[in-house]
């Protein structure tokens, strides 16, 4: 049982992680631009699908991710500059109707480059077996991979956001567009990078996923909305907040989905645990968001007022 | 003392270790038109919302006719009489002059949970707007929409819809901010009116208009009340001049 | 009108209520031909043995309804609800559902539909409505996903695979088999349901409710219990919107969790706003564009959802106000 549930408690971690990288560029893009990203998942799909097609012509998945996050990143600025940049001054609704398009135009899109099958991405050599991490409990290496990489990132946007100049424009942007303007700096140019920034983060997600559940057309549509109850959790514009929901929310979807009916066994009947427990914990999530959302209605973290 | 409709006791409120709201008193008695003035930063803002119910204060009480309403929702406040104007305008813009008002009216008469029967040929929400509109001298501009009035007039209306819910203290947030002469005139106007029938807070950055309107002034600076008393005695006060009115 | 006393006339108005028929004659004699059209073009398809045309009509008001509950809190209410379809997915289950079990009576299904998707509205309205903007939008998102994936998880009414509704709800006095009279039916339902959004936005009801829309804080402060009023609001939108979910597993036969996948509520949303929002006929205009739209793309090449986002997206940076305001601008040029 404990070895069991630190397996899950890591692969807990693991989508923890993933979700982090996907809810820090939906706080970055809304924190700073006041934007709504329904197609957030989008770019964590074709970050994804470039992946695989580079993992093919590179032959190593490990050169083609930095390759893929170009490739990404390049697709956020077309999208930004294009499309996106016209809505900033728009409202809400506008932001979620034109990104919902753009999810429509990306699923297809996808669909005719590469084909309605998911494309499975080889891993190397090094990364396809398993570790011990404690006597007798051994786990996949690739996951740790994953959990690492992404401690690493949020490691580096807190320092880029905390001890850099462009972590002081994004943070001045975030609670005074006019000063950022009057220090003279492009905030077209400045909106334009955070929003490839996040598209990168969102891409690597994908990237980081596609080697175990294969790259697939509408892969970011489910977990975007995960996404989405870790930044109402944590509080949306904080990247703090959306840190720690992201790691509370990935534990708890991943522990309740393997404990839950196990747990329930002890209060009601066998068959019963064993309807209720699925359904249960496939709402689990939302009903710690709803009940989070009673005692803190800005979230647990609210950011301070702009 | 005598009888007092409002009072505020000993209201403290900070945000991040600086206080906003610093052990203010203030007691406004039945009829009076008392003004709140202070400089920029002094904390009006926040014990307007405080006194209004957008604020919890961190300690002290707000007392309605002896009534404690210190954790008493915004929206309950306006049925023990308050009502208020909003320093930015705020009225609703896509309606007209008389559905703003009818709206106020409604919200005291009774039950809005009525699903079938329109509104708008109520004439139990229509006279009572109408006669409203009379008073601040809208009557005309009944049928225009709120979004092609003037900023004066728009104002003008706020002040109706408050006065449709019968208040027997009103809570006014610079209602003449970003007025011209001759607007802030008329306004003026309409409060000397309305002296002595409604109790009113009047917080105010318009010296001319205070002194002219206020029975009693008190001054607020960096949270503080400084000085509470008649408009001659506040203008003789030393602490005020040096605190305030010296600087302009 | 603005300079002058006010005219009778010009204080009868005062709410400027959307009227039932549109405000303008032209407006009026062209939405009266829209929806006779909309009665009669699929019974002369059907007369014509053309049946695709009554069931692709009957789809369309189906949605068309949805979108019209969706437009009650979204149009008139400001709540921009990104779950609306929930309520279709509820609405088609409490028919599906019971059907498994035996119990064929429409007596018991469109009660059900209405009451579960009322109490659903009520329990996550209430937690919803404590929040205001983009986390209104996320949070009515995450709970559709939320009643999706409960749907999902039931295994004994087909999971993923969805479930089959064999025999269609029983009402004795009409044979809803029949696909005129399911046609019909939906028809009469949508009628109604316009009639009641019409009367409800002119009541005092609606008056608060587009009171909150316009300036919540004030409405606070003129003593309204601002959050009581939406959430019923809310309730009354998702109720309505389970009838139509009812209708439209009636006339699928078969149901699904994809029934409210959050991209429906997606598309529920789009046909709104393309309509008009705050328009009583817009929903009907948009959900009747939208679908044909999808229906004449998907025609032509299987990947029609790629030109189908690329209007969306030039919808919303070039249309304002929607179709309704389209022709309202064109009535008012020509």
């Amino acid at each position: 049982m404990s070895t069991l549930f630190l397996i899950q408690f890591l692969n807990g971690l693991q989508l923890g992680v993933l979700l982090f990288l996907l809810a820090a560029g939906l706080t970055l893009v809304f924190g700073i631009m006041d934007f709504v990203n329904l197609a957030h998942g989008s770019l964590y799909m074709i970050g994804a699908f470039f992946c695989a097609t580079l993992t093919f012509w590179t032959g190593s998945f490990l050169l083609a991710v930095p390759l893929a996050l170009v490739a990404t990143a390049i697709v956020g600025l077309v999208v930004e500059t294009g499309v996106i940049r016209h809505l900033y001054q728009r409202d809400h609704l506008d932001h979620v109707l034109a990104t919902f398009g753009f999810i429509l135009i990306a699923d297809t899109s996808v669909q005719l480059i590469w084909g309605p099958e998911g494309i499975a991405i080889p891993l190397p050599e090094a990364l396809q077996g398993q570790v011990q991490i404690l006597p007798g409990v051994i786990f996949p290496a690739y996951r740790l991979v994953i959990i690492a990489a992404g401690l690493l990132v949020a490691f580096g946007l807190y320092w880029l956001i905390g001890r850099t100049r462009l972590g002081m424009l994004i943070r001045a942007g975030a609670s005074n567009r006019t000063m950022v303007s009057a220090l003279g700096i492009d905030i077209k140019t400045l909106f334009t990078a955070v929003f490839a920034l996040g598209a990168v983060l969102a891409g690597l997600a994908g990237m980081l996923i596609a080697p175990i559940t294969e790259a697939t057309i509408g892969m970011g549509n489910d977990i975007i909305i995960t996404a989405f109850v870790v930044i109402i959790v944590g509080g949306i514009g904080s990247m703090k907040g959306a840190f720690i929901a992201a790691m509370l929310i990935g534990l708890i979807d991943t522990l309740g989905r393997s404990f839950l009916d196990d747990m329930l066994k002890v209060f009601i009947p066998v068959n019963a645990a064993e309807t209720a427990g699925p359904a249960i914990s496939s709402m689990l999530i939302y009903i710690i968001m709803a009940a989070v959302l009673a005692l803190h209605p800005q979230g647990l973290f609210p950011p301070k007022v702009r | 003392m005598a009888d007092t409709l409002l009072a505020v006791r000993n209201l403290k409120k900070s945000f991040g270790g600086v206080n906003a709201t610093d052990d203010v008193s203030i007691e406004v008695e039945r009829g009076e038109l008392h003004a709140v003035i202070g400089p920029n930063g002094a904390g009006k803002t926040t014990l307007i919302a405080q006194l209004s119910g957008d604020l919890a204060p961190d300690s002290g009480k707000v007392l309605l006719d002896g009534k404690d309403i210190t954790s008493v929702p915004t929206h309950r406040r306006s049925h023990f009489g308050m009502a208020r104007s909003f320093q930015i305008t705020s009225v609703f813009m896509n309606m007209s002059v008389i559905a703003n008002v009818s709206l106020a009216v409604q919200s005291h008469d009774g039950t809005s949970f009525r699903f079938w029967q329109p509104a708008c040929t109520e004439e139990r929400l229509r006279r009572p707007a109408m006669d409203i509109l009379d008073k601040v001298g809208l009557a005309d501009r009944a049928g225009t929409i709120a979004s092609a009035m003037s900023h004066g007039e728009r104002r003008q209306l706020e002040l109706a819809m408050a006065l449709a819910t019968k208040p027997r203290f009103l809570l006014l947030d610079e209602p003449m901010a970003g007025m011209g002469v001759e607007e802030s005139a008329a306004m003026v106007g309409i409060l000397k009116g309305l002296k002595g029938d409604k109790t009113i807070l009047l917080v105010e950055h318009d010296m001319d208009a205070v002194f002219a309107l206020a029975d009693r002034i008190s001054v607020l600076v960096y949270g503080r009340v400084i000085a509470t008393g008649k408009p001659a005695e506040i203008r003789r006060n030393k602490a005020v001049r040096d605190a305030y009115l010296g600087e302009d | 009108m603005s300079e002058a006393a006010p005219s009778a006339a010009a204080i009868k108005e005062f709410t400027r209520p959307p009227s039932l028929l549109g405000k303008s004659v032209t407006g009026r004699y062209i939405t009266v031909a829209f929806m006779v059209l909309l009665l009669v073009l699929p019974l002369v398809a059907w007369f014509t043995g053309n049946t695709f045309y009554l069931d692709f009509s009957t789809r369309i008001i189906c949605l068309s309804f949805a979108a019209v509950s969706l437009n009650l809190i979204l149009g008139f209410g400001g709540m921009i609800s990104f779950g609306h379809a929930a309520f279709i997915g509820i609405g088609a289950y409490m028919v599906g559902i019971p059907a498994y079990h035996g119990y064929e009576s429409g007596w018991l299904h469109f009660p059900l539909a209405m009451g579960v998707s009322a109490l659903f509205a009520l329990v996550t309205g209430a937690v919803c409505l404590r929040t205001k903007g983009v986390y209104f939008i996320m949070i009515t998102m995450a709970f559709a996903q939320m009643a999706y994936y409960l749907f999902l998880s039931l295994e004994e009414y087909g999971g993923d695979d969805g479930l089959t509704i064999y025999n269609r709800s029983v009402l004795n006095i009409i044979d809803i088999e029949n696909k005129v009279v399911l046609f019909l039916l939906a028809y009469a339902a949508l009628a109604t349901g316009i009639y009641a959004v019409y009367r409800i936005v002119n009541s005092r009801f609606g008056m608060v409710v587009r009171g909150c829309q316009s300036n919540e804080a004030r409405m606070k402060a003129l003593g309204y219990n601002t959050y009581a009023y939406r959430l019923t609001a809310y309730v009354i939108a998702g109720a309505m919107c389970g009838l139509a979910g009812a209708l439209l597993g009636n006339f699928q036969s078969f149901i699904s969790p994809d029934m409210m996948g959050w991209t429906r509520s997606g598309e529920l949303m789009f046909m709104v706003i393309l309509g008009g929002t705050g328009t009583l006929f817009g929903p009907v205009l948009g959900a009747v564009a939208f679908l044909v739209i999808e229906e004449i793309l998907s025609a032509f090449t299987t990947y029609w959802a790629l030109p189908f986002g690329i209007l969306l997206i030039l919808s919303v940076l070039f249309i304002k106000g929607g179709l309704s305001g389209l022709i309202h601008r064109g009535l008012k040029h020509g």
